[in-house]
This record gives C-alpha cells, sequence and structure tokens, in this order.
C-alpha cells in the first residue's frame, strides 16, 4: 500500500517519468521516509509505555548491591530503553554509587544507555533488516557488559571523585502511574521525538541518496573495505569527536556501505559517534578523575575495534 | 498570599530554559506570586534524590523529573 502510495506520488502527482533515475529517486525517498516514520512513532510509543515502569529510584533498587555478572547484565538491559541526555548523566552517576550500586554496574548502565538507542536500532531494522539491527543491539548489550565488568575488577573507586561518595541523597518520592497515565505519556514522547528527529532523518535520507546516485559506487573500497584491517580503528577514531542524531547516522551508514566502506566498519563508526561523545565526556569528568575517564574510553574504543572486524569476519 | 518557592534543577541545559519557562507562564497564569531558583551544581541536584534532570521542585518537593511538563501540566501542580 505504502509502495502504492509513493509510485502514485512520485510518477502522478508530481509527473516523473517511469524509468527516470529521477523519478525512482524520488519514488525511493518518498516511500523509505513514510515507512521508517511510521515505524519509528510506534517503537517510541512503545519503548515509552516500558519506560513508565522503569524509574530512576525503581533501577536503583534493582541494581543497589547487585554482584558482578547478574547485576552488569541487568543494568545494561536497563540502559536500553532508558533516555539518556548528557545534562542527565551527572545526577544519575551519584545517584547510582550513593544508592550503594557497585561501581562497575553503574558503568554497564553508563555504556548501554547512549549506546543502544532505539532510533537507530528502529532504522537500522527498516533499511537493512532485522539481522544487521538485532547485530547492533547485541554487540551494545556484550559492550555494556564486558566494559562495566572490566572496570568493576579494575578497582577504580577511588578513581570518583571524593565529593559524590559524601552526597546524601532525600528520600524523592515517585507516584505509580496508571495504564492511562502511560499510555499518554508513550503518545507524548512518540510526537515530541518523532518531530524532533523527522529533520535529521530527511535530512539524512535525502543526502544519502543523493551521495548514492552520483559517486562512483567503489568510492570507498580502497581504503574503507574489509581488506584494510586499519580502517576500523582510524573511522572508531574519527567517529569520537563527532556527535550526531542517531537519526541522521543511520542513512549515512547506509550510503557509506553502498559505497564500499564493510558493513562491520559503517557499524563501528556509527556505534563510536552514537556512544562515545566528548561532550558527554567533559560532563562526567566532574565526577570521575581523569585516569578512569581515560580508562573508559580506552575499553569502549577497543570494544568498538573489536567489534566492526568482528562483524567484518561474519558478514564479509 | 505567600510566595511559592520554584527551584528549577539543571545544569543549564535547553530543556532546563524551557522547563523555566513554563513555569513561569503557569504563574503568570495562575496570578501566583513566586521566587525562582536555579540549582545547577551537581552535589545539590543529588542532594534532592534526583537523578534525570530537568527537575522542577516547588515549596521544597520535586513534583517532577527527568522531563519538561507543558504549562497545563505544571498549573495542574500548583493549583495542587
Amino acid at each position: 500500500m505504502l509502495q502504492e502510495f509513493a509510485d502514485w506520488a512520485a510518477y502522478s502527482l508530481l509527473g516523473l517519468g517511469r524509468q527516470s533515475p529521477l523519478g525512482a529517486a524520488v519514488d525511493f525517498f518518498i516511500y523509505d521516509s513514510i515507512k521508517v516514520t511510521i515505524l519509528l512513532a510506534i517503537v517510541v510509543f512503545i519503548v515509552g509505555v516500558i519506560r513508565t515502569f522503569i524509574t530512576p529510584g525503581k533501577v536503583k533498587r534493582w541494581l543497589g548491591g547487585r554482584s558482578e555478572g547478574i547485576g552488569n547484565v541487568l543494568a545494561a538491559l536497563l540502559g536500553v530503553p532508558t533516555p539518556f541526555c548528557s545534562c542527565s548523566a551527572v545526577p544519575l552517576f551519584i545517584g547510582f554509587i550513593e544508592a550503594g550500586v557497585p561501581l562497575g554496574i553503574t558503568f554497564s548502565f553508563l555504556t548501554a544507555s547512549p549506546l543502544i538507542n532505539e532510533i537507530a536500532a528502529t532504522m537500522l531494522l527498516a533499511m537493512f533488516g532485522w539481522q544487521i539491527a538485532a547485530l547492533y543491539i547485541g554487540s551494545g548489550l556484550v559492550i555494556a557488559i564486558l566494559a562495566g565488568i572490566i572496570i568493576g575488577r579494575l578497582g577504580l573507586e577511588s578513581e570518583v571523585e571524593e565529593f559524590v561518595y559524601k552526597i546524601k541523597a532525600k528520600k524523592a518520592s515517585e507516584k505509580e502511574m496508571d495504564w492511562k497515565e502511560r499510555a499518554k505519556f508513550g503518545i507524548s514522547e512518540s510526537k515530541s521525538i518523532t518531530l524532533k528527529v523527522l529533520p535529521y532523518l530527511l535530512v539524512g535520507i535525502a543526502i544519502g541518496g543523493l551521495i548514492h546516485g552520483y559517486a562512483p559506487s567503489d568510492f570507498l573500497l580502497s581504503f574503507a573495505g574489509k581488506d584494510n584491517p586499519l580502517a576500523v580503528p582510524i573511522v572508531v577514531l574519527i567517529g569520537i569527536p563527532l556527535y550526531s542524531n542517531a537519526a541522521g547516522m543511520v542513512p549515512i551508514v547506509g550510503v557509506l556501505i553502498s559505497k564500499g566502506m564493510a558493513v562491520g566498519t559503517a557499524l563501528a563508526f556509527m556505534m563510536s559517534v552514537i556512544g562515545l561523545s566528548l561532550p558527554e565526556f567533559i560532563i562526567l569528568r566532574k565526577v570521575l578523575k581523569p585516569k578512569l575517564l581515560a580508562i573508559f574510553a580506552v575499553i569502549l574504543f577497543l570494544s568498538f575495534v573489536a567489534t566492526g572486524h568482528l562483524f567484518n569476519l561474519i558478514l564479509g | 498570599m505567600p510566595i511559592t518557592n520554584i527551584k528549577i534543577l539543571g545544569s543549564g541545559c535547553p530543556n532546563c530554559k524551557k522547563l523555566e519557562a513554563n513555569a513561569k507562564k503557569a504563574c503568570d497564569e495562575l496570578g501566583i506570586k513566586a521566587e525562582f531558583e536555579k540549582v545547577q551544581e551537581y552535589a545539590d541536584i543529588a542532594g534532592y534524590g534526583v537523578m534525570a534532570t530537568p527537575a522542577l521542585v516547588v515549596g521544597g518537593k520535586v513534583v517532577v523529573s527527568g522531563r519538561v511538563p507543558d504549562v497545563n501540566e505544571i498549573k495542574g501542580i500548583l493549583k495542587g
């Protein structure tokens, strides 16, 4: 039905030729943007409703005093539907430590929350199929769990700024929502987030379409194809300071792949852009001493590189 | 009429500014006199038990955290 509508809009409404490259590009653009937008609105609604069950206070209770392993798995899973704005990283961190959540488990949560993003997952699903989306979510979880276990094992508690341990928080009361309120919250999240990412998404798809049409298809093959093992660490390094909205990132990843970049390399690039950002690190410096911050960055860098290589191996 | 104390908790990101603007508008529309205070120090924010910013504190109590409520919702809270 969607395809018929896109065909009608491109060929009848706009009068573009059925065989012309422009007609095909416009048809593709209309079809893709409508499909992704609808999927996104549905997924954000569902995640919004799930989110009403996962309040910060409950997460603290669930994770407080957990042991290594189960605690890290739980923290990584809870990090997925939990929204993450870099301005919230510090209060969240302090709240966890104050509630007795072990440092390693706190880091599993802190890694999973921005890295595994429902918007990126939905767009990967819509544009590349469920296998790539599942690889993204699965590897993100593994990275978050391992990063937390490593940091926990290293015994870096002294590398957290001292004031964090001195804070005594008041108990905040959280009122339980009923189903009507949960649905209302889901709808308002779906509306506001979909509208917010829509411009990025359209620009991303449009740029994707343009590059697709004009750049030669083996453009990136020579230096970012899977025969160049150095490509993965290089793109991850490039991605660290970059920070982009996940919605704009996925279409660009699509283009990189179509121009010859290996799939694992492109996914590693995307993870490094959305999972590791300079602003977040600057904010985290308020609670973490430089040594811990550096260890965290190195662990993430190595995991993204390893993931990229692993995918290139599996998919290649 | 007593003056209501309203605090905006957050590091100064765009969401905090939006929350403050909404809260001010809600007070104006209700004709409530309020003094506004910004709490930007992380230690102080955490002291309220808040883990997601921005947060709205009315009369010393956290009423909303982790999102930006619209003007109507804040009016409802203030009428309490």
